[in-house]
């Protein structure tokens, strides 16, 4: 038995037949996990840039702390979110359990540390270089870490794809706030994990080459936007 | 287009506040992992959606899980297998009624090398105790699922004590049906499955079923409204309106129709009031 050639075969079937269901799957994917980057960032990044310019008492342990919610497990984050949103919980009455929205908000969770502590070191690099020009400038520290932030934008962009990379990969959150609803709920990768537990490995097989080619397509667009805007604007 | 430093913030505006679901009229059923795999649900909800105009969601998990979702407020609905568990939820004031719905049955599934020698029994017990004998490895669910409670009654019955006799020959893998199955079928294990997810399970290897036919085999399906006097938040109505479908002739009838390889996968017998 040629699993992986099946596989390959199903994947193509996938792509070419544009399945309606799958193409749903495919954008509440896209959807849940871009919105959750775009949230990760706007936590994240300022966050790390502050505290790459910051100097306070309990930094060091700030730093650690934040490089180590890098390896939070997925599973976790979806637990302690599911205990959150649960109605038995102090956001229950929202009624947010089982919704994209509660993906969301698991996957932000999941990838703002990952955001913050990756563009914290990025920034920092920047900041010893700057750092006497800025002061002479009279910027204000959050100012500095701001035009910062900006002047590393291009490096900024392998951070944020990392960020996505996470959130479009992980199955142990999303499984549990929301539930693999059929036509709700449902991703990429929790279509993946149902497909494997009927045992129908090829399909399974075939979704998670969907899916890389998804992630790769995507990588590959944000590359070139990048190189050219970077040739464009310096 | 130049993204500038200034327009990121709109930008950024643009993509949160895409509208990421479509609220509509829809009730939460906590339900079972073999109900949805082999697709009962795919064929029985357009059915009751299109004549209720109400969409029903079903999250799928193991009957304990169900069970504690459910006493958390988040369903409105459970629907699922193990009697005695499904009772004491009653009983707790989680839920309002239990109502029969269907059965199936479990089939005990083991490698064609059969290394116990119980291919063809009719006796589950005999099987069980001539597996322990033998040490042959069994694949167990070991996630308070209904399969996982039926088998342990059946290790009950046989008169095993499985605090004491489990070896590295019994393996709890603390799974879905499904993966677990995938784990037998990896190590030519016997498992315990219920019939309609062996039936549509495709990755057999080399397993078959072994057992079947012994009525302590049975597999009954309730269904229960999670107490709305508990849990504000149960849609009562839409709730109470899907399970009256469920055991209402119509549903009945339903239930019946659906097969696998023209093969009847559940029985209705929600008009049987020792079920």
């Amino acid at each position: 038995m040629n699993s992986v050639g099946a596989a390959a075969a199903q994947a193509l079937q996938l792509i070419v037949g544009a399945d309606p269901k799958l193409v749903a799957i495919v954008l509440l994917s896209l959807k849940v996990s871009l919105s959750a980057v775009v949230i990760a960032c706007m936590v994240g990044l300022p966050l790390g840039a502050t505290i790459a310019v910051g100097r306070f008492s309990g930094r060091n342990p700030v730093i650690v702390l934040l490089n180590a919610l890098m390896g939070l497990p997925p599973v976790v984050v979806g637990l302690a979110v599911y205990l959150l949103l649960s109605r038995a919980g102090p956001l229950g009455g929202m009624g947010l359990l089982f919704t994209p929205t509660a993906m969301v908000i698991a996957q932000a969770i999941l990838i703002t540390p990952i955001i913050a502590a990756l563009s914290r070191q990025v920034v920092e690099d920047a900041w010893v270089e700057y750092r006497e020009q800025l002061r002479s400038l009279g910027e204000t520290k959050f100012g500095a870490a701001m035009t910062l932030l900006w002047d590393v934008r291009y490096s900024l962009v392998t951070i944020v794809l990392a960020g996505f990379g996470r959130a479009a990969a992980e199955v142990g959150a999303v499984m549990i706030v929301g539930g693999n609803i059929d036509g709700v709920t449902r991703v990429m990768t929790t279509a993946i994990a149902l497909e494997t537990s009927k045992g129908d490995l090829p399909l399974a097989l075939g979704l998670g080459l969907v899916l890389l080619a998804i992630v790769l397509a995507l990588n590959a667009t944000a590359y070139v936007v990048k190189e050219t805007a970077q040739r464009r604007y310096g | 287009m130049v993204i500038s430093r200034r327009s990121i913030g709109g930008w950024v505006l643009a993509l949160v506040t895409l509208p990421l679901c479509a609220q509509g009229r829809f009730i939460t059923v906590a339900s079972t992992t073999s109900t949805e795999q082999w697709g009962l649900f795919a064929y029985l909800l357009p059915i009751y959606e299109q004549e209720a105009r109400v969409k029903v969601r079903v999250v799928a998990l193991g009957t304990g899980q169900a069970l504690d979702v459910a006493r958390r407020g988040d369903a409105d609905v459970v629907f699922v297998h193990a009697r005695s568990a499904e009772e004491k939820f009653v009983a707790e004031g989680q839920g309002v009624k239990r109502y029969p719905v269907m059965y199936n049955d479990f089939v005990l599934i083991g490698p064609k090398s059969d290394p116990a020698t119980i291919a063809g029994s009719k006796d589950i017990v005999a099987a069980m105790k001539k597996i322990e004998a033998t040490h042959s490895p069994f694949v167990s669910r070991g996630d308070r699922s209904g399969t996982h409670m039926a088998e342990l009654e059946l290790w009950r019955a046989s008169g095993i004590d499985l605090d004491k006799a489990r070896g590295a020959w019994y393996r709890d893998t603390g799974q879905g049906m499904g993966p677990a199955l995938n784990t037998a079928a990896s190590m030519n294990a016997y498992i315990l499955t219920d019939r309609g997810t062996w039936l549509a399970f495709k990755n057999r290897v080399d397993l078959k079923i072994l057992v079947e036919g012994d009525k302590r085999l049975f597999n009954q399906y309730g269904v229960i409204l999670v107490n709305p006097e508990k849990h504000p938040s149960v849609k009562k109505e839409l709730g109470q309106q899907f399970i009256d479908w469920l055991v209402s002739p119509a549903g009945q009838k339903a239930i019946a129709s659906y097969k696998v390889d023209a093969e009847q996968l559940f029985y209705p017998n929600a008009s049987d009031s020792n079920a």
